[in-house]
């Protein structure tokens, strides 16, 4: 392995794992505030034990992504300096926008709402999570402004005197048509993430003899959560419908490679469900097929012609492989690897689809206050959420794999985006260390959920009525670390 | 003003902002086995950072991606050049953000002992690394024509470099010190003032010489000034300290840390990272800095925004401005779940 191979593998590693607690903690501040507000408002003791009890899980992932966040930032000057050289003058925008509008005010509200029980007034104490809230989603649009940028590059130019990229028009990289479906697939997948989470924990422990007096709670607990499950993956499957189109506009190429589709159809491309095909993915042995759907997914008709693989390796080929001193040229092949996309596309869907399928079946036997009397119902539960992170994971892998062997599409190969001083020895360090430290953490974190999830939502306790700052007695603290 | 100028000097306040606030995090976790007597203690002391020390790193967050916006060469050569003293920050601050958030969660002593390592360990060496890599930056390093750093690990630890790092850690500690003096009651208030002062003396005499050393290498009239004023604000923080006026006492580290910053800028402008090879290679607020219109475009929202960073973060220290004392801990959780 070279300094490339490793560096993408971190790439790969340390991202796809930041990932995993994003989605959830974008949701739950929502599904959160959601919750403490229903009780500010109707002051039913149950919405502010499910508050505080999803907000100490919340807390736990939260942590992780936060510090993991971190290397993100550093990693893109570390392994990929050049990368970092050429687009810095676009790229580095939203990145540096991100932390000033969206980290400042996640940290510093979160750092309010947690120790701020017996400090703020409770519609204020609710308010901030909501502003937390509002910073994930502040840092989702910068981040994947940037994201969107490099599968899409719009409002620059190429500065052959500098041989960089340069920005040209902020606003269009703010409103790049690849970013206005991004944006709304991935804040829908996080609500789904979290409206399952809300679902799956409350399953497990409504199954709970242990619980069994509070089991009115987790009732309520698994129709909001269903709810939220349902109505974001509807908009989760409406944008990534909108998504298709667009990629199939813009990246051509990463459609095809969704399907393994070599040769061009010019109507009604079909749709294979499931392949057995050689390793290389050429050559087809089984297949269960769908008529029509690829044209339908890609063009918005049975009818639309979807390019082919072949045709279109040949036309990258021509129009950047001429001039191996440019950044865009490759030596290798203007396709991504081929049994990546195709399947890392049929997870997300297949994993999606089973996720929103296990909510609309408990929301259907918890109708109208019904008890539901199967054993499976808390397995189920838990599987949820898990399956619906692992399509947002399987999600981003066919978006960045499919994009190869560009790291900004049209514009910069991965290759080229390397930092060229980084020795053998440093990068394998880092990879290693980080997979270490990440296996030990993972291992950390799911322990210490597990713990609170079988423990429960706390009795209800009245917080303390307050202005801001506190009460002036000298009572203990409301929450300490 | 050019505004390649105008962002070397946010750049500056954002770094400024970073060591002022995190490095009495990085104190008050550092001096963690020194302060406390007790787990109680213990508590009081994260206490104290608790609700903020998450907003404070994302100074460093914004300061690294400001650099990436508005200097990507400086940005691209600094973290691909430092390597690994940045991986074992980032490792540091990993362990040390976790130790904030799961140090409370199990009631048994050997979890919180790690975590309280973690705390430790987490605090000194970003205290430490960050010294020795401004303390580098601003001498210069070995840098190609190409914009790449040729040295290696062990050419940034020289002994101007590591003087660097003992100055951070140690101005760092005083800094937590006089927070735990300010922000706690009972005894443990009165030890950390102590605590402080005799730190503090260690810390002015090392970061004299540092400051001094920086002051004969690339200094000027100006440097001068800032440097003697830092130093200034150290002894007037400390006289505070011993007479008991806690509130001065932090607000003469917060201005020394402050200070110290703006003048090691001030000796490295208009160089963001000088080359020891040829100076003809070094990096400059010209050629390593973004377009005119990037930068007018992060200038807007910089004008914009950090008033209104600066106001809600100041408000939160407001609301938490209470002192803690060991009967406000309340008893740990999950201490009566097994």
């Amino acid at each position: 392995m070279d300094v490339l191979d490793i560096a993408r593998w971190q790439f790969g590693i340390i991202t796809v794992y930041h990932f995993l607690f994003v989605p959830l903690t974008i949701g739950l501040t929502a599904v959160i505030a959601g919750l403490e507000t229903a009780w500010v408002r109707t002051g039913k003791e149950d919405y502010l034990r499910l508050t505080k009890f999803f907000g100490k899980l919340f807390l736990i992932n939260f942590a992780i992504g936060v510090v993991t966040g971190i290397v993100q930032e550093f990693q893109f000057g570390m392994n990929w300096s050049d990368y970092s050289r050429f687009v810095g003058d676009i790229f580095g925008a939203p990145l540096a926008v991100e932390g000033l509008l969206a980290f400042f005010l996640e940290s510093t509200f979160l750092g309010l709402w947690i120790f701020g029980w017996d400090k703020l007034p409770r519609g204020l104490h609710a308010a901030t999570m909501w502003l937390v809230h509002l910073g994930t989603l502040a840092s989702s649009w910068f981040i994947l402004a940037a994201n969107s940028w490099m599968q899409h590059p719009v409002g620059y130019r190429y500065n052959p005197d500098t041989g960089r990229a340069e920005l040209t028009d902020f606003w269009a990289v703010m409103f790049n048509r690849v970013q206005l479906v991004t944006f709304p697939h991935v804040v829908m997948a996080a609500y789904m993430t979290a409206g399952a989470f809300l679902l799956g924990v409350s399953a497990y422990l409504y199954m709970k003899k242990k619980h069994e007096a509070d089991r009115p709670l987790y009732h309520r607990a698994i129709r909001i959560g269903a709810a939220v499950t349902l109505l974001a993956g509807l908009g989760v499957a409406i944008t990534g419908d909108l998504q298709g189109k667009v990629m199939t506009e813009v990246q051509p190429m990463k459609m095809a490679a969704a399907e393994g589709l070599y040769e061009t159809s010019s109507s009604c491309a079909p749709f294979s469900v499931f392949t057995v095909g050689t390793p290389d993915g050429k050559e087809e042995k089984f297949a269960v097929t769908v008529p029509c759907l690829l044209s339908f997914l890609g063009t918005g008709s049975v009818d639309g012609e979807v390019q082919g693989i072949n045709p279109l390796r040949e036309q990258y080929v021509a129009q950047y492989g001429d001039d191996p001193t440019t950044k865009a040229f490759t030596d290798g092949d203007y396709t991504p690897v081929i049994p990546v996309t195709y399947w890392s596309f049929r997870f997300m869907m297949g994993l999606g689809f089973f996720g929103a399928g296990g909510a609309a079946l408990i929301l259907w036997l918890t109708r109208r206050g019904r008890t539901p009397g199967v054993r499976w119902l808390g397995t189920l539960g838990l599987s949820l959420p898990i399956a619906i992170t692992l399509a947002s994971s399987w999600g981003w892998i066919f978006t960045e794999m499919g994009r190869q062997p560009w790291v900004v599409f049209g514009l910069m190969t991965t290759e080229s985006g390397v930092s060229p001083g980084v020795s053998t020895f440093e990068a394998a360090t880092s990879l290693i260390v980080l997979t270490l430290l990440y296996a030990v953490l993972a291992v950390i974190e799911v322990k210490l959920l597990v713990t609170y999830v079988k423990k429960g939502a706390e009795p209800f306790e009245e917080p303390p009525l307050v202005k801001v700052g506190g009460s002036d007695d000298d009572r203990p603290l409301t929450f300490a670390y | 003003m050019e505004l390649t100028t105008v962002w070397f000097a946010l750049i500056a306040v954002l770094w400024v902002g970073y060591f002022c606030l995190e490095g009495f995090d990085f104190g008050v976790g550092m001096l963690l086995p020194v302060l406390a007597r007790d787990d109680t203690e213990r508590r009081v002391m994260i206490n104290t950072v608790g609700p903020v020390w998450d907003g404070n790193e994302v100074w460093v967050l914004v300061a690294g991606g400001a650099t990436f916006a508005a200097f990507p060469e400086w940005y691209a050569t600094l973290f691909s050049g430092f390597y690994l003293p940045l991986l074992l920050i980032l490792v540091a601050l990993i362990v040390r953000g976790l130790a904030f958030e799961y140090r409370h969660k199990r009631p048994d002593a050997t979890w919180q002992g790690r975590w309280d390592l973690a705390l430790i360990i987490g605090s000194v060496v970003p205290s430490l690394l960050w010294g020795v890599a401004f303390a580098n930056i601003v001498a210069g390093v070995p840098i190609g024509a190409d914009k790449e750093f040729t040295g290696s690990l062990l050419t940034l630890l020289n002994p101007f470099g590591l003087l660097g790092g003992l100055v951070t850690l140690s101005l760092f500690a005083t800094h937590g010190a006089m927070f735990v003096a300010l922000k706690t009651d009972g005894e443990i208030r009165h030890r950390a003032r102590d605590l402080a002062v005799r730190i503090g003396v260690v810390a002015a005499v090392l970061a004299v010489v540092f400051l001094l050393w920086t002051q004969l290498r690339t200094g000027t009239a100006l440097t001068a000034v800032v440097f003697a004023a830092a130093a200034a604000a150290l002894v007037a923080g400390l006289v505070s300290a011993r007479a008991g006026r806690e509130g001065w006492a932090f607000i003469g580290t917060f201005v020394t840390i402050a200070l110290a910053v703006v003048g090691l800028f001030l000796a490295l402008f208009p160089d963001v990272m000088p080359s020891t090879t040829d100076t003809a290679f070094s990096l400059t607020t010209t050629n390593a800095a973004a377009t005119a219109y990037t930068l007018k475009v992060m200038t807007w929202v910089a004008v914009v925004f950090t008033p209104i960073v600066l106001g809600y973060q100041a408000w939160t220290y407001w609301v938490f401005r209470k002192r803690i004392a060991v009967h406000h801990i309340p008893t740990p959780e999950l201490a009566d779940a097994r």
